[in-house]
């Protein structure tokens, strides 16, 4: 038995998945938050995945900025969330509704 | 059964296991300590793909920075528990669990019928060799240096960016 690509492509599929899920389901903004970051990392799983497949580095090139961009989504999605906390405590976003009219 | 396919499925089932239980949990901490777990075993998943420096930045940045960043938001707003699961908008809720199952289903498909192994084959020796820091590194400082330096201010930015919004007071 041979470790093929589709492997690695249906586990990446399924991670994603999931991150989806939580996105739509789960009410807690930084659970929302952690999930986007599970999506991010299954993208992340594809590239490497086809880099080391094909023998070509660059695919591990664009999960280095991937991971620098998620790093500063994160920075900053958190510190949004620690603003919007302070003006209405709560991180449920279903009641974060300022922009709504 | 080579050592390769039990690392991959030790490790798919353990990052397949902890991303749903991470989104199914009601205590945020305990979902951030589940994430931590699933970037350890990604990490584990980049080592049998031979990619060495991405899985040690893995663990380094996700596992260690960012997450460190979730785990301190989260003691400092306490959030509080959430409802179960169907408690609030069940239909809502089922809509969405179904239209994410259906993208997953679609994927799959085509995954399963496009059958990419067929023009792919893995030769070893290419692929440790692009997995080596000094294959990266030397894309990273030649051909992809203009990315790497808006990386670097994108970098500064954020950090400034959280400073600002963090603040107590808006002046």
């Amino acid at each position: 038995m041979n470790i093929t690509i589709e492997y690695y492509l249906i586990l990446s599929a399924f991670m994603f998945f999931v991150g989806v899920a939580g996105v739509l389901t789960r009410r807690n903004a930084i659970i929302v938050f952690m999930s986007i970051e599970l999506m991010l990392n299954s993208a992340n799983l594809t590239l490497v995945a086809f880099s080391s497949y094909l023998g070509n580095s660059i695919g591990q090139l664009f999960v280095f900025f991937v991971m620098t961009v998620a790093a500063a989504e994160a920075a900053v999605g958190l510190a949004i969330i620690i603003a919007i906390f302070r003006n209405k405590l709560t991180v449920n976003i279903d009641e974060i509704n300022i922009l709504k009219w | 059964m080579t050592l390769e396919v039990i690392l991959f499925f030790v490790f798919g089932i353990v990052a397949a296991v902890t991303a749903v239980i991470m989104i199914t949990r009601s205590n945020a901490v305990i979902s951030a300590l589940f994430l931590v777990l699933n970037f350890a075993a990604l990490a584990g998943l980049y080592l049998t793909l031979n990619a060495q420096f991405i899985a040690v930045t893995q663990i380094i940045v996700y596992a260690g920075a960012i997450m460190v960043l979730f785990l301190f938001v989260l003691m400092l707003l306490r959030p509080e528990n959430e409802k179960k699961f169907l408690e609030l908008n069940p239909k809502i809720k089922i809509f969405a669990m179904v239209v994410s199952f259906v993208v997953f289903a679609q994927l799959a498909y085509i995954i399963f019928f496009a059958r990419p192994s067929q023009n792919i084959s893995k030769d070893l020796a290419k692929s440790v060799e692009a997995g080596t820091i000094e294959a990266i590194g030397r894309e990273l400082f030649t051909n992809y240096i203009v990315p790497f330096e808006a990386a670097g201010f994108l970098l500064l930015a954020a950090t400034i960016g959280a400073l600002v919004l963090a603040k107590k007071k808006f002046d």
